[in-house]
């Protein structure tokens, strides 16, 4: 997908992410390949500071610095897994209560139907549960995962970025995006290689 | 400190892909060590007795296994505490280990996880086949139905029913949640097509973003910080099946930690059990080093007194307590009819671990190791073993009685062997057993890696 150019489209500055057709490729962004994860972060930090907005880090392991760089210093998981808990708390004690004393009530032992102390341990156990399950289908969903393909797969040097190379990618729908400017700019940042990818 | 990785068997220090094809590759290539086949066909071999065992018990009923009043629960409820056991040194090394900052939990997290996830599988299936009619297991669930009825939630029975199904849950996202980056690396080194497929969807189109890394560390410190908390409930629970109930020697506050001890300590001997060979048939030992077998030892070493002192601890109670049930039971256990069950325990859990593993030449000798940690599954077996045949004999003698395990109680733990070794087998062979993201983060940064920063560390 990534091997057709047309000359008209896509090469002329300024102009590279509006669509002229169907047919003709658009390009997701250039990306900047690197050798260390340090060499990734110093320029995600380079390029926010030049004023680029609409960028990511990609690397084999987590790079704080990256994330950092990019204005992210803090996920938001911690809040969507208190709120996932606190749910699964709640309805696992309720469950309990309304099923023990009111859906079908035992008596057992003569203890009052009401018995909280015994519901402690599932109301525990299903706020751990719904904690997990909000922890794996948020970050999913909020990461816009699972994806079946993503422009960067389009690259011929990102199947790297999974094992020993660490990539910084511009997109174009930046609006500081210039096709010829960012790559020199990029260029400047001493990178293995700069690639455009196209959508 | 130690080195967690030693370099490549060649001599040169490990990189991002050397990291990658020593671990990758053994599933990547499917070449497999001769050591790889014996270990699949004897669990499938063992499978197969399951298989049987199972069919027959559908078939009669659970009147061919051993159990009777007043013994009930039998073989069924020492191979679930047994299996659910092991399981839990998985989390712990996955979880408690990762908030500890223990670093050489890296190279054994991943099978440790899929241990646990494998051990409760095997854990699960003896109430499962225990319940007489399996196929209305959904009953222990509460679930809208035309009778009305819902489960006695004062029941620790029933808590046992949300405390195994969390901890199977909450393991399997873990693990996988590890293993979603490594997908990512064997989707992207796939050299067959199927590969490139199957790892390619699994793999969930992670891409190593900065931001995607950011938030999926905190999911991961979180799943962390909340399964350690979740492992020690999930045992707990499982002993007050035994302490909620009056039965004296059963009915004890120090069951709960005394319970979740016995388990790390059986664990962490799986774990060594399954380590040595597989390191040495891929050729690993380069991730899972002399070191490795030093630190477990001491864990083991640690956990075993702490088991001793639970031993020490009920005998001492029944004494000091001048209960007639207490002490009675505690005689009965010691000298009575299943006395030698109660010397095997002692002998292979404490005897002989716990002057063993003092030794540092012990606990770094492979040899050694594996025998000290096969002494300690059985001894922990049979401590299952005791408490469960303390029914034989306990308050009034008009109702005491025996037990006595049928072929088909044997045929059936076997089985559950052999369920452990075929899944375990298969996970060898298509997953990485190691994490590849987290070695490669702990490479020192002229290596390539992280500086040995720990997955989490960049996680606020």
């Amino acid at each position: 997908m990534s091997t057709t150019v047309t000359p008209d489209a896509g090469h002329e500055p300024g102009h590279s992410h509006h669509h002229a057709g169907p047919d003709v490729p658009v390009t997701y962004g250039l990306l900047a390949e690197f050798e260390t994860g340090d060499a990734m972060a110093h320029a995600t930090a380079k390029a926010t500071a030049a004023g680029y907005t609409h960028l990511d880090a990609y690397s084999p392991y987590p790079v704080g610095e990256a994330a950092d760089a990019l204005n992210f210093p803090k996920s938001e998981m911690g809040p969507v897994m208190f709120i996932g808990g606190l749910t699964g708390a709640c309805a696992g004690f309720i469950m309990q209560y309304w099923a023990n004393t009111w859906g079908y009530s035992l008596n057992i032992g003569g203890r009052p139907y009401f018995s909280w102390p015994s519901f402690v341990p599932i109301t525990f156990e299903m706020m751990v549960l719904t904690t997990a399950l909000t922890g794996l289908f948020g970050l999913l969903a909020i990461c816009g995962l699972p994806r079946y393909n993503h422009p960067l797969f389009n690259s011929k040097t990102f199947d790297r970025a999974s094992c020993d190379r660490f990539f910084v990618c511009i997109e174009a729908t930046d609006p500081k995006f210039d096709l010829v400017a960012t790559r020199a700019f990029l260029n400047d940042l001493h990178p293995l290689s700069v690639e455009e990818v196209m959508e | 400190m130690h080195p967690l990785i030693k370099s490549t068997h060649t001599g040169k220090p490990h990189d991002l892909v050397s990291v990658g094809n020593a671990i990758g590759n053994v599933v990547l290539d499917g070449n497999h060590p001769r050591g790889w086949w014996i270990g699949f066909l004897a669990g499938f071999a063992m499978l197969q007795v399951l298989a049987l065992a199972v069919c027959w018990l559908f078939y009669m009923g659970v009147g061919i296994w051993g159990i009777n009043v007043p013994v009930a629960w039998g073989f069924a409820i020492v191979n679930f505490v047994w299996w659910i056991g092991i399981g839990h040194a998985g989390t712990l090394i996955s979880a408690v280990l990762l908030l500890l900052h223990q670093k050489w939990r890296t190279s054994i997290n991943r099978f440790s996880e899929a241990m646990t996830i494998f051990a409760v599988m095997c854990a699960g299936l003896f109430p499962l086949l225990h319940m007489g009619r399996p196929w209305f297991f959904y009953w222990l669930y509460p679930f809208p139905n035309v009778a009305g009825v819902w489960p006695q939630f004062r029941s620790p029975l029933t808590w046992d029913v949300f405390a195994v199904t969390t901890y199977f849950t909450v393991s399997l996202v873990f693990w996988y949640l590890g293993l979603v980056p490594d997908l990512a690396a064997l989707r992207d080194q796939a050299k067959k097509r199927w590969q490139r497929i199957v790892y390619g969807l699994l793999a969930l189109g992670w891409r190593g973003s900065a931001i995607h890394w950011r938030r999926y560390e905190k999911v991961y410190l979180i799943l962390g910080g909340i399964s350690t908390p979740l492992v020690l409930s999930v045992h707990t629970v499982v002993s007050f099946d035994f302490a909620v109930s009056i039965v004296p020697l059963w009915h004890a506050t120090i069951f709960p930690p005394f319970f979740v001890a016995g388990a790390i300590y059986s664990g962490f001997a799986m774990v060594v059990v399954i380590a040595i060979p597989v390191r040495k048939w891929y050729k690993l030992e380069d991730f899972f080093t002399e070191h490795h077998l030093d630190i477990m030892g001491k864990v083991m070493l640690a956990t075993g007194f702490l088991v001793t002192y639970g031993y020490f601890s009920e005998l001492w109670m029944a004494w000091y307590g001048h209960t007639l049930y207490e002490w009675g039971t505690t005689i009965e256990r010691m000298f009575g009819p299943y006395g030698w069950s109660y010397w095997c325990l002692i002998g292979f859990n404490c005897a002989f671990p716990l002057t063993a593993l003092w030794s540092r030449k012990m606990r770094t000798s492979p040899f050694w190791m594996s025998a000290i940690c096969i002494s300690v599954l059985i001894g922990m077996w049979f401590e299952r073993y005791v408490i469960v045949i303390t029914l034989a004999r306990e308050y009034l003698p008009s109702a005491w009685g025996h037990y006595a395990p049928t072929l088909w109680d044997y045929a059936t733990m076997i089985g559950s062997l052999g369920l452990f070794l075929f899944m375990f087998f298969l996970f060898l062979r298509y997953l990485p057993m190691i994490s590849i993201t987290e070695m490669r983060e702990l490479l020192p940064k002229k290596q390539g890696g992280g500086g040995g920063h720990s997955i989490m560390e960049n996680a606020p």
